[in-house]
């Protein structure tokens, strides 16, 4: 292997790597402001995709007039489902809630398999082609879902830290009857949150698109997100992206030394980080009261 | 000046099938302080979650400035005028004293009052003002506490409660916290319904005062009342004179039913 491969491999996997980490975000911040893990969030991110294609391609309006329309109609959806299903599962048994997301994920995937049909669809984007740097070809797309990554990590840092809603997020999730007695509105902000993390998992789809196409079977990258998070320490964001971004990473190097298990080498991390490091690569510094 | 502020009537909130209060009636007037005494398990602080909206009551009802606010969401109660200070310094971990502060505020458009209220904090807090960059969940319990106090004074509230905020502080600052407290009640007319278990240190404080046990109001009067009945001071200021023989303190909790 030549060091120019290394460097490409690095690149694919870096891009492949920000993909997980948009969908982990989405991950964190929902088990953060409500201690659920979504197991749907996959499938927010395909349904995402195919919302952009439905809106650019079958209806013909354009594609940055259908990612602004499908990311949007994520918002409402994710809004939607804290707003009339999510938020009736506080004080319900973890049991009980991981069921109930790993229904959503099912039914979604089969809703989408119904509406869009299962084979893989095309999602034309303005960014395919490739740009050659310094005898590197790299396909144009990879940089944009890196450079995506950073502006909507950067974009999510400063909203929370910066503006009254954000804090006010951040409160919420830290210290829910605190927050309700400080007149937040927990409730709306929960839901808010749902949107956000729908809207980021569904931009993620869009960007990943060129490469894995569109079809229900992308919900895959869910999995791998939260693979990614685990391996970070589930529940701190930094270690989410870095997790992401190692499991990205070392996937291609890991599939071009040993094809043979490729596709299965995240879960590999995962166990391994599992078993080394149980709090993962950044485990938050103290334990959330419950 | 001597209206009624908050009143409960017949309250009665449940865990499950287990009555945690049952049907306690008591009444703030605007400007005072008053206590609600009790042991561990006497229902004070469910009596005070149902008064926020926290825990929703099954009867009675819950009147804050002339209107019912039982089993509304907590965050309408607070906005209502209610500044709720939970118990065991229950403040945002992660967040710096400011941030803290700044949520204790949500809502707010009057951006100058906020700033002379931030001011005014400081000035009864001046352990924060050292602190004010620093993560919350960093401070020591007593700064905890008085951030929790700060936080809930942020938000202007006609009535502040005070879950237990003695708990866990040694003698010294629980004095520093409870004179505070009482300038907050002089100072600013904020109303203060302050629920405890060190019962010399509040009943100092309160012009009224509640005592509770399993879920009832066993006993009420004004500070100086409470401070000289015999009960109280057998079972809450620890000074028993007529002997401490079991059989005794029996008969004489019998006497409270």
């Amino acid at each position: 292997m030549q060091w120019t491969d290394a460097l490409q491999l690095t690149i694919i996997g870096l891009a492949q790597g920000s993909g997980y980490a948009l969908v982990a975000l989405g991950f964190v911040f929902i088990y953060r402001a409500t201690e659920i893990v979504n197991f749907a969030h996959g499938e927010l991110m395909m349904l995402g995709a195919f919302m952009v294609l439905t809106f650019a391609e079958l209806w013909g309006l354009g594609f940055w007039m259908g990612a602004a329309l499908g990311i949007l109609t994520l918002g409402v959806a994710g809004y939607a489902l804290d707003a009339a299903v999510m938020r009736r599962m506080i004080g319900e048994s973890q049991s009980s809630v991981f069921i109930l997301t790993v229904a959503l994920g099912v039914m979604l995937k089969a809703l989408a398999g119904m509406i869009w049909g299962y084979g893989p669809r095309n999602l034309t984007v303005p960014f395919q082609g490739t740009v050659e740097v310094g005898g590197l070809v790299i396909a144009t797309s990879r940089i944009v879902v890196i450079a995506g990554t950073i502006v909507i990590c950067a974009g999510l840092y400063l909203f929370l830290s910066r503006t009254k809603l954000g804090v006010a997020m951040q409160a919420a999730s830290q210290n829910q009857l605190a927050a309700y007695y400080s007149r937040v509105p927990v409730k709306r902000l929960v839901s808010v949150i749902w949107a956000i993390s729908a809207m980021v998992a569904a931009t993620a789809g869009m960007l990943m698109a060129p490469v894995t196409q569109v079809s229900p079977e992308i919900t895959a990258v869910g999995i791998k997100a939260l693979a990614g998070a685990v391996v970070g320490g589930f529940g701190s964001i930094p270690g989410a992206l870095l997790g992401c971004l190692l499991i990205g990473v070392a996937e291609p190097f890991l599939d071009y030394a040993y094809p043979p298990l490729q596709g299965v080498y995240a879960y590999a991390i995962m166990l391994l980080v599992l078993v080394v490091r149980p709090d993962g690569l950044i485990p938050q510094t103290f334990r959330k009261k419950v | 000046m001597s209206g009624v502020l908050l009143e409960t009537r017949n309250l009665e909130t449940y865990y499950g099938p287990i009555m945690a209060i049952s049907g306690i009636s008591l009444s703030v007037r605007t400007g005072s302080v008053v206590t609600v005494l009790g042991a561990n398990g006497a229902g004070k602080t469910t009596l005070l979650k149902t008064v926020s909206g926290a825990v929703d009551c099954k009867k009675g009802q819950v009147i804050f400035d002339g209107v019912e606010v039982q089993n509304q969401q907590p965050d309408r109660v607070a906005a209502r005028g209610i500044g709720h200070v939970p118990e065991g310094r229950e403040v945002f971990p992660f967040m710096s004293v400011d941030e803290n502060l700044s949520v204790g505020a949500w809502g707010r458009k009057d951006r100058d009052a906020v700033a002379r209220d931030l001011k005014q904090v400081f000035a009864y807090f001046p352990d924060l003002r050292a602190k004010r960059d620093q993560m919350a969940g960093f401070l020591s319990g007593g700064q905890q506490q008085m951030l929790a106090i700060a936080r809930a004074y942020m938000g202007r509230p006609k009535l502040m409660i005070l879950d237990e905020p003695s708990l866990g502080l040694s003698p010294l600052l629980t004095q520093t916290i409870f004179g505070i407290v009482r300038r907050i009640n002089r100072d600013e007319g904020v109303t203060i319904l302050l629920v405890e278990q060190n019962a010399h240190a509040a009943l100092q404080l309160a012009d009224h005062g509640y005592v509770l046990e399993t879920g009832r109001v066993v006993m009420e009067g004004t500070g100086a009342e409470l401070t000289e009945s015999e009960d109280i001071k057998e079972f809450y200021l620890g000074r028993a004179e007529a002997g401490v023989r079991g059989e005794k303190r029996w008969k004489k909790r019998k006497t409270w039913r």
